[in-house]
C-alpha cells in the first residue's frame, strides 16, 4: 500500500508521482524496477522503472506514459490517493563504473530510468555524454535535469520541432566515429529505439546496453512472461535483467511478444474511455 | 464413466445407512469390504467445463458414514505410515463412522494444520491410500477407503458449523521467526512457530496469501474461499502479515536478522523459473509457462473477463505439454477459457503420467484430448510471430529407465502436424533464483535449490528452508512436511536459547 506523495503531468501523457515507500526507497539502486496494481482483486500488474528516489522523504519517483486503461486509471489517481500494490525493488541493479566514455541515449519516456543511470555514472567518474530524444518537442521530459548532469547534450526531434531535427542514432553514429570511440553506450526508450541503436554501434563494436521493458506477471522469477531472445539463450527480463547486451537481443521477437495482447487491451481501453464519457455526459 | 448426480448419489448412500448402521461395530472385515466404495459427487462435466466452480462437491453426511465404515480398523496403520504428516488416519475415520465430527477434526489437526486443502489436493493414492488394506483386499487401489474425501469432509463439516477452532497459544516468548513465502510449507511453519509464542511474520511477495494454493490451483480443484478461511486462522493467532514484499529485493534476506531482530527464518519461496523445452518457436506469442497461464486465470482472476484488467490469451486450439497436475489444472482451465480444442501431449504413455488419475479422469470427462506417445519438436509461427500450428513426433515406449517407466523411444520421420493456436508449458520449473542471487553464503546445488540438513536447516545459521524451493517440483503435503521439520528444528533452537538467556540471568 502506497500513497501518492506528489504529482505532476510532464508533457501530454506523461506523469510523474512520487509514492510513499521507504523500504523501496532505501534499498533501490540505479536500473531497478518496481510493479504496482491499482485493485487488489481485478486490477493488472505494471511494471515502471524508478526513476529516482528519496531515502529522507522515504519516497519513490515514477515516471509513465499512458498507453493503456490501467496508466490511464493511474494518471487520474491524485495526491492523497492509496495504491494498494506496490512492489518492490524488482530487477538487478545497473552494474556501476567508471567506464570511461559512456554515451547515454534515452528516447521518450525511457529518458525517466536512464535519468538515474546516468547519474550514478557521472558519480562514479565518467565522461557522460547525453542523447535524448522524442517524437516531438510536447514529449521530451527531464531536459534540465540531464542537462546537468551531461558533459555533452545533444536534444533531437524527430519532427525538429525542437533541438536538432534527427532521430537519436544520428547523433549516436557520428559519436561512434569519433576517436577515440566512447567505452559504452546505454540506451533506453521504446524497443524500436532500443534496437536501432544498438544496430548503429554494432560496426564499431561499442558494448550498448539496453534495458528491456517486457511483460510481466509476477516479476520475481515465476511466470516466464517475460522471457526474451539473448543471443542463444532465453533469459528472464525480471530476474536475469532488466539489462542485456543489445547486440544479443532479438528485438523482433521481444517486439511481437509485447503486442500479444495488443487487440484485447485496445478494446479494454476504449471501453473505458466509453464508460468515462458516459459517466462524465451522466453528470451533466 | 457416467456421471452419478449428486442427488442419485446421495440417495444411494441414504439406503445403505438403513442396511449398515445398526451393526456399526459388529461387522467382519470381509462383510466391511463389500460396502460399496462411494463416489465423490461432482458438477456436470457438460457444465463444469465453462465455469470455475468446484468441480467434486464433496461428500454428503450419509456418503462420509459409509466410506468410514468400509475401514477395518487394521493394527498395521500402513496408512499413517504413508502419510508425510502422520495423521491417526483410523482414529478419525472411526469418530466419522460414529458421527463425532468434532472429535474427527481434533484428531487430524493434531497433525495437519490445513485439512481442507489436503484433502482436495494431496495425491492420496500414492500415500495414504496406496497401502491400504481394504484397498489390497479388493485388489484395486481405487477401492481403498477413501482418505482424502473423508478428510475434506471433515474439514468442511468444520468450516460449515462457523467455529473453526484456533489453536491455543504459548506465552509470548519475545522471539521473532520471519516466514518467507506463503505457499503451504511457510503456512505450517507460520503456524507452528506461532503456538510455541513467538512472534511471527509472514513476507509474501504477491498481493495475496496462499503460494501456489492461490496462483497455481486452480479454483475448480481449491476454492480461494478455502484458502482464506486457513489464513484467518493463522490472522486470529496473530501471525503478523506483510504482502508485497520480497524477501532478497525489498529487503535482504539476512536483513531481516541483522535490522529487523529476527531471530530465525525460514525460507519457503516455492517454484521458479519455468522450464521451457529448448525447441524451435518457443517465444512465440501464444506460448506461455503454465505459471503465467495459470497465475493469470487464478490470481489474476483473468477469467472474470468482464472485471479483470489482466488479460489472457484468446485460444480456439490449444496444446498443453507435459503429463503433470499442472498440465492438467492448464488444460482444464483453458477449456474454461474458451478453447474449442484442448490436447494435452505427453511422451509416454497414460500409465506414467505422474497426474493424479482423479485429475485425468476429470480432464478427461470434460473433453480434453490426451496426445499419448507424442512430443513437440517445434513450434511454427504466422507472420506476425504468433503460433501457428506446432509439429510433433511420436514415440514408442521402450526398456525401463531408472525410474522404472517405460522409456519412449523416437519413432524415425513420424512427424506431423497439429492445429494449435496456443502452447502451454507444464514441464516443471527450476528454482527461484531471487533469495540465493541476493545471498551469497547460502549454498544451493547445481539445479539452485537450497541445501538443508535433516531439520531443513541451511548453511546460513537460523535460516531454516523447505518446500519446493528444497525440493524442486514437489507436492502440497510434502512442503507441509517440511514446512513442519523446520518449524520443529525452529522451536527447539529458540527454547534452547531462552534456556540459556534464563540461566545467565540468574
Amino acid at each position: 500500500m502506497s500513497k501518492i506523495l506528489f504529482k505532476k503531468q510532464l508533457s501530454k501523457d506523461v506523469y510523474m508521482m512520487r509514492l510513499d515507500a521507504p523500504l523501496i526507497a532505501e534499498e533501490r539502486s540505479a536500473g531497478q524496477f518496481i510493479i504496482l496494481q491499482l485493485d487488489d482483486d481485478y486490477g493488472e500488474r505494471i511494471p515502471l522503472t524508478i526513476a529516482d528516489a528519496d531515502t529522507k522523504e522515504g519516497s519513490i519517483t515514477i515516471i509513465f506514459q499512458v498507453v493503456g486503461k490501467s496508466t490511464l486509471q493511474l494518471s487520474e489517481k491524485n495526491v492523497g490517493d492509496i495504491i494498494p500494490t506496490l512492489v518492490g525493488p524488482l530487477g538487478k541493479p545497473t552494474h556501476i563504473d567508471n567506464f570511461g566514455t559512456v554515451v547515454c541515449v534515452g528516447g521518450g519516456i525511457g529518458v525517466a530510468p536512464l535519468h538515474p543511470i546516468a547519474q550514478a555514472l557521472k558519480k562514479a567518474g565518467n565522461n557522460v555524454i547525453t542523447i535524448i530524444g522524442a517524437r516531438t518537442k510536447d514529449l521530451i521530459i527531464l531536459e534540465d535535469e540531464m542537462k546537468n548532469i551531461a558533459d555533452e547534450f545533444i536534444l533531437c526531434t524527430d519532427d525538429g520541432s525542437y533541438g536538432r531535427k534527427a532521430l537519436v542514432t544520428v547523433p549516436l553514429k557520428e559519436i561512434c566515429e569519433r576517436s577515440p570511440k566512447p567505452n559504452m553506450v546505454i540506451a533506453i526508450g521504446p524497443p524500436i529505439m532500443m534496437k536501432f541503436c544498438s544496430e548503429t554501434t554494432r560496426p564499431y563494436e561499442v558494448f550498448t546496453q539496453v534495458s528491456l521493458n517486457t511483460i510481466m506477471v509476477d516479476g520475481t522469477g515465476m511466470c516466464g512472461g517475460c522471457r526474451v531472445n539473448v543471443g542463444k539463450e532465453i533469459k528472464f527480463v525480471c530476474v536475469d535483467g532488466p539489462e542485456f547486451d543489445g547486440h544479443k537481443v532479438d528485438f523482433d521477437n521481444m517486439m511481437a511478444r509485447l503486442n500479444s495482447y495488443k487487440e484485447l487491451e485496445r478494446e479494454a481501453h476504449s471501453c473505458f474511455l466509453e464508460q468515462e464519457i458516459k459517466d462524465k455526459e451522466a453528470l451533466r | 464413466m457416467s456421471h452419478h448426480t449428486h442427488e442419485q448419489l446421495a440417495e444411494e448412500a441414504k439406503k445403505l445407512i438403513a442396511e449398515y448402521l445398526y451393526k456399526i461395530d459388529d461387522m467382519k472385515a470381509k462383510e466391511r469390504t463389500k460396502i460399496p466404495p462411494q463416489e465423490m459427487p461432482a458438477q456436470d462435466p457438460e457444465i463444469r467445463s465453462h465455469n470455475l466452480d468446484e468441480v467434486a462437491l464433496g461428500y454428503t453426511m450419509e456418503q462420509a458414514r459409509i466410506e468410514a465404515m468400509r475401514c477395518l480398523q487394521c493394527v498395521k496403520k500402513s496408512c499413517v505410515d504413508d502419510c508425510p504428516v502422520k495423521i491417526d488416519i483410523p482414529r478419525f475415520i472411526n469418530h466419522v463412522a460414529h458421527e463425532e465430527y468434532d472429535q474427527a477434526v481434533g484428531v487430524i489437526k493434531e497433525a495437519s494444520l490445513l485439512p481442507a486443502i489436503c484433502g482436495r489436493v494431496c495425491p492420496q493414492e500414492t500415500q495414504c491410500q496406496a497401502n491400504c488394506t481394504v484397498g489390497k483386499a479388493l485388489k484395486d487401489v481405487d477401492k481403498s477407503v477413501a482418505i482424502g474425501r473423508l478428510e475434506r469432509f471433515v474439514a468442511d463439516w468444520e468450516r460449515a458449523t462457523g467455529k473453526i477452532a484456533i489453536p491455543e497459544i504459548k506465552p509470548e516468548t519475545g522471539k521473532k521467526v520471519a516466514v518467507v513465502g506463503s505457499g503451504p510449507a511457510g503456512l505450517v511453519v507460520a503456524a507452528d512457530c506461532r503456538r510455541e509464542g513467538h512472534h511471527v511474520t509472514i513476507f509474501e511477495a504477491f498481493h495475496k496469501l496462499g503460494g501456489v494454493l492461490r496462483y497455481g490451483i486452480p479454483e475448480f480443484r481449491l476454492p480461494n474461499d478455502i484458502i482464506d478461511k486457513e489464513i484467518d486462522v493463522l490472522k486470529a493467532m496473530d501471525v503478523e502479515i506483510k504482502t508485497n514484499f520480497v524477501v532478497g529485493r525489498t529487503r535482504k534476506l539476512t536483513d531481516l536478522m541483522d535490522k529487523d531482530g529476527y531471530h530465525a527464518i525460514f525460507v519457503g519461496t516455492g517454484a521458479g523459473l519455468p522450464m521451457f523445452m529448448g525447441i524451435e518457436g518457443e517465444n512465440l506469442v501464444g506460448v506461455f509457462s503454465a505459471n503465467e497461464y495459470l497465475t493469470r486465470a487464478n490470481l489474476m482472476r483473468a477469467f472474470d473477463k468482464g472485471h479483470a484488467d489482466t488479460p489472457i490469451y484468446q485460444s480456439k486450439n490449444v496444446a498443453v505439454l507435459g503429463g503433470g497436475n499442472v498440465a492438467m489444472d492448464s488444460a482444464r482451465m483453458a477449456k474454461r477459457l474458451g478453447a474449442e480444442n484442448v490436447y494435452v501431449v505427453y511422451r509416454r504413455t497414460e500409465v506414467e503420467m505422474p497426474a493424479r488419475k482423479e485429475e485425468v479422469a476429470h480432464a478427461k470427462e470434460e473433453g480434453i484430448q490426451f496426445s499419448f506417445l507424442q512430443n513437440a519438436k517445434k513450434i511454427l509461427g504466422n507472420d506476425k510471430g504468433r503460433v501457428k500450428e506446432m509439429q510433433c513426433v511420436r514415440y514408442e515406449l521402450g526398456e525401463p529407465d531408472a525410474s522404472g517407466r517405460r522409456r519412449p523411444v523416437l519413432i524415425p520421420n513420424s512427424e506431423f502436424i497439429l492445429n494449435v493456436d496456443t502452447v502451454i508449458v507444464a514441464i516443471g520449473n527450476g528454482s527461484n533464483p531471487l533469495i540465493s542471487q541476493t545471498t551469497p553464503l547460502l549454498n544451493v546445488n547445481k539445479w539452485g535449490n537450497i541445501i538443508v540438513d535433516e531439520t531443513q536447516k541451511t548453511s546460513v545459521n537460523r535460516i531454516f528452508a523447505g518446500g519446493d524451493i528444497v525440493l524442486g517440483a514437489a507436492t502440497v503435503i510434502l512442503a507441509m512436511g517440511e514446512g513442519r521439520r523446520a518449524a520443529a528444528a525452529i522451536n527447539k533452537m529458540l527454547a534452547e536459547e531462552i534456556e540459556k538467556e534464563k540461566t545467565a540471568m540468574n
